[in-house]
């Protein structure tokens, strides 16, 4: 059973805490961009060396099954297809239920993650198993809809019974450099979730540098996030590790200077065991262990679940067996 | 809360076979083991193999199959047939990788990732990179308009240090080869097995006998190579205090000499740095290797005004460091080379406490045998403290602060070496000014300990002359004056 805690926060109060933070009387979009701004850079030949060398990490036997359990534990299986129906939802939540039906002691992801509609669906499929719902929400995946659109969106899925929204932020107006506009809406957003946990995708690959995803971290946290994220896996490249290390420095620092801890979600593109605990090794070693948790850390996957069950049978048994051997949900 | 534990992760040593005892490797074959003394792992105190120790008269011979070599068949080779030599023990460098890995971190006590992922490889890069000069010579510019072709000095004696054994093996023969030189490389007295290795390597490669001769041993050795009449350039990388011994037993002879010796190189961290890019680079400049690294960034200049910040920062980031046994893949931090170097840092870190530096290192537990040392950072260390004036050569990090960017110059220059430097901005005018401002033979920006062949690499001052690598690393192992009868080989740089 997956625990996350949130507090119900209002667009007001969000805004008094940032004025806070900045240490400001008025928040404008000119002191949030001095503030954002004022960051430190970052050198990218650096962090993508850095990112590299922490994959060399070598993570065997007993390190590998504990790793291995962790990463299942930490994946919201992710279904968001056009095509999605009440069958394939109800097929992915039972997947979730029942991992591996050879091994009964195979940990359960953390989460379902499915468009909106599908939040009732997935609901009466979990049951009371205390697998969380989550629900894209805010015009996910391009976010090119108007406020009381985004809005609507989002309390619907809270309305239907989500445990959790994905929403996305502006990235137009994140790239035009209107942040009060990203601030504002994640704030409006946070208040409809109310004690909903909210995630906030920044859509990394549209954001392209660095620099641009520090800054897009900072912000989110800033207007009450209580994840951030780094893709709707609609858009190359999604998650990188160079990515996820720039935002786990980010709630490492948020929480330095705040008191408040943030979790990280890398989204799209992690498929292999190897990819999830490279992941695993940064999150270790650049935030630290007390974000070693589903409710700190998530993958955002559909594929990754099945070679993380393969290589778990290869750690039981010595065999590797083969894509036959897993279930295609 | 649940903690990411890595289990132990040995890279196996059983792909190295080692002998009992090895003897010299003279005109392409090894000598009967004589006169030995133990070659030892510093990570565990065991024996590892007995040496040789070289005298005189085995001096003598190795000096003389280089020279029968040079005037028998290197020497005339054309350059498009030494590079397919060069080429062939690039690539058996690489195919062998993994045992010269492993046979480097047993003999050096430095962890099987910087072996495997930097030592082996910029060896074979060495090799590689010259393979391609050596049919290209006339074409490198090393002669001024209208002088004679480059043409090679003849025998050449090398010595080098402990501390990257194999790449500064190949960082010495890979030009000499190249240039048309036969080579007498002395490797260091506890460090030698790498050298031995790569004897066989030569054999593999077909190399002609007496092209490459390894001789081990100690001072002894290297000082009766060095003042060998017949040998007719000296290369020398090691410590400055030797470097001044050699450069005064050649002087008043013909022997052309390069030496790189030590440094106290400053890493410059302004305000508008990438502060979490440069923590790393102030962790990988000094603590790679142990920090035993010539060019190691031991003097860590911060600008004031984020000083607090910053060792903040990296006083965290050290806390995740991994330090024992260099077999292990997820070792950060190996093991001090010898029990002189460890006294020499134990020293030297004393004495800066004693002048007012405070001491700190993250938690680590060091194994009970070897030579260990844990990661230091000195901090509130002045420029009069002996912490930041001579070479520590070992895990120990000084800190002082700087103002402005002419302070942090001033500062950065005051020093009797002069062989690298770093300097963290985000402004590029501000790197090309201090660039342009440092003595340094090599400045990095916004990163450091960064080595390749392609980049010249040497120093100012008490660092040593002459560089090594790139087009200009050629320069030490050509001349272009009038040829004398004992040197004219026709064709020999073609």
């Amino acid at each position: 059973m997956v625990t996350v805690s949130t507090t119900t926060r209002s667009a007001q109060e969000l805004t008094a805490q940032a004025r806070d933070v900045l240490g400001v009387s008025r928040l404008t979009n000119s002191a949030l961009t001095s503030w954002l701004h004022g960051l430190p850079g970052v050198d990218q030949v650096g962090c993508e060396g850095r990112a590299a060398a922490l994959g060399t990490r070598s993570i065997k036997t007993t390190s590998k099954a504990w790793a291995i359990d962790t990463a299942i534990g930490m994946i919201d299986l992710t279904t968001l297809e056009g095509a999605d129906t009440v069958g394939k939802v109800r097929s992915l939540c039972a997947k979730a239920l029942v991992p591996d039906a050879l091994d009964p002691t195979t940990p359960r992801p953390a989460a379902i993650c499915v468009y909106g509609d599908m939040v009732a669906t997935a609901k009466a499929a979990l049951g009371d198993s205390g697998i969380h719902v989550a629900a894209v929400a805010t015009a996910f995946p391009s976010g090119r809809a108007s406020m009381p659109v985004k809005l609507a969106d989002t309390r619907d899925a809270v309305e239907a019974g989500a445990d959790e929204i994905d929403m996305v932020i502006d990235r137009g107006a994140f790239l035009s450099g209107d942040y009060l506009t990203v601030f504002n809406q994640i704030a409006e957003v946070k208040q409809a979730c109310g004690d909903t946990h909210l995630k906030v995708i920044m859509e990394t690959g549209e954001l392209v540098t660095y620099d641009n995803v520090r800054r897009a971290s900072y912000l989110s946290m800033l207007a009450g996030g209580d994840f951030i994220k780094t893709s709707t896996g609609k858009v190359q490249p999604a998650a990188t590790l160079p990515v996820t290390l720039i935002m786990l420095e980010a709630v490492r620092d948020w929480r330095e200077l705040t008191g408040v801890q943030v979790g990280v979600k890398p989204a799209g593109g992690i498929k292999t065991t190897k990819d999830a605990i490279k992941y695993l090794v940064m999150v270790s070693e650049i935030a630290g262990d007390d974000w070693m948790t589903p409710q700190w850390f998530r993958f955002g996957a559909s594929s990754l679940l099945n070679d993380l069950l393969l290589q778990r049978q290869k750690l039981a048994t010595g065999a590797y067996s083969g894509a036959d051997y897993v279930t295609i949900d | 809360m649940p903690t990411f534990e890595y289990a132990p992760a040995p890279e196996s040593r059983a792909i190295v076979t080692i002998e009992k005892s090895y003897g010299l490797f003279i005109d392409g074959a090894f000598t009967r083991p004589k006169a030995t003394f133990a070659t030892i792992n510093p990570a565990d105190e065991t024996v590892l193999a007995e040496v040789s120790q070289a005298g005189p008269k085995d001096v003598d011979k190795a000096v003389a199959a280089a020279r029968r070599a040079y005037e028998g068949v290197w020497g005339t080779m054309s350059g498009a047939e030494r590079g397919k030599y060069l080429f062939r023990i690039a690539r058996i460098l690489q195919e062998r990788a993994r045992e010269f890995a492993v046979l480097e971190t047993l003999d050096n006590g430095k962890p099987i990732k910087e072996t495997r992922d930097v030592d082996v490889p910029t060896a074979a890069a060495h090799f590689f990179y010259h393979a391609g000069w050596a049919d290209k010579l006339e074409y490198a510019g090393l002669s001024a308009g209208g002088a004679e072709a480059p043409r090679p000095h003849g025998v050449v004696g090398q010595v080098i240090p402990w501390n990257f054994p194999l790449l500064m093996l190949a960082w010495k023969i890979a030009p000499a080869l190249a240039t048309g030189n036969t080579v007498v490389l002395k490797p260091a007295e506890t460090t030698p097995l790498s050298a031995l290795l790569f004897a066989e390597v030569c054999q593999q490669a077909d190399l002609p006998a007496g092209v490459v001769n390894i001789i081990t041993g100690d001072g002894r050795t290297g000082q009766a190579l060095v003042e060998h009449p017949d040998v007719d350039k000296v290369a020398f990388t090691g410590s400055t205090e030797v470097g001044k011994m050699i450069a005064r037993s050649i002087a008043g002879t013909s022997k052309k000499a390069t030496l790189e010796l030590g440094g106290k190189a400053a890493n410059i961290v302004f305000d508008d740095a990438p502060i979490d890019q440069a923590v790393e680079g102030i962790v990988s400049g000094i603590f790679f290797n142990q920090g035993q690294v010539c060019c190691a960034g031991s003097r860590l200049l911060v600008q004031e005004n984020v000083h607090d910040q910053v060792i903040a920062k990296l006083k965290r980031r050290l806390g995740t460091l991994r330090v024992g046994d260099p077999m292990d893949k997820n070792s950060d931090l190996g093991a001090i080379n010898s029990k002189a170097q460890l006294d020499r840092i134990t020293a030297l870190v004393e004495a800066g406490v004693a002048e007012g530096a405070e001491r700190w290192s993250p938690e680590c537990s060091l194994p009970a045998k070897g030579f260990w040392f844990p990661p230091t950072v000195l901090t509130g260390v002045s420029q009069t403290h002996r912490v930041a004036t001579e070479e520590i050569f070992g895990p120990v990090l000084s800190v002082l602060t700087f103002r402005t960017p002419q302070e942090a110059v001033a500062k950065a220059n005051n020093t009797a070496y002069g062989l690298s430097a770093g300097v963290w901005t985000e402004k590029g005018s501000r790197i090309l000014w201090m660039a342009d401002q440092l003595k340094a033979g090599v400045v990095w920006a916004n990163t450091f300990n960064r080595f390749d062949p392609t980049s010249p690499f040497g120093g100012y001052k008490e660092s040593g002359y002459g560089r090594e690598g790139g087009r200009h690393g050629l320069e030490a192992y050509v001349t272009t004056a009038p040829a004398t009868s004992s040197t004219q080989l026709t064709g020999a740089t073609r």
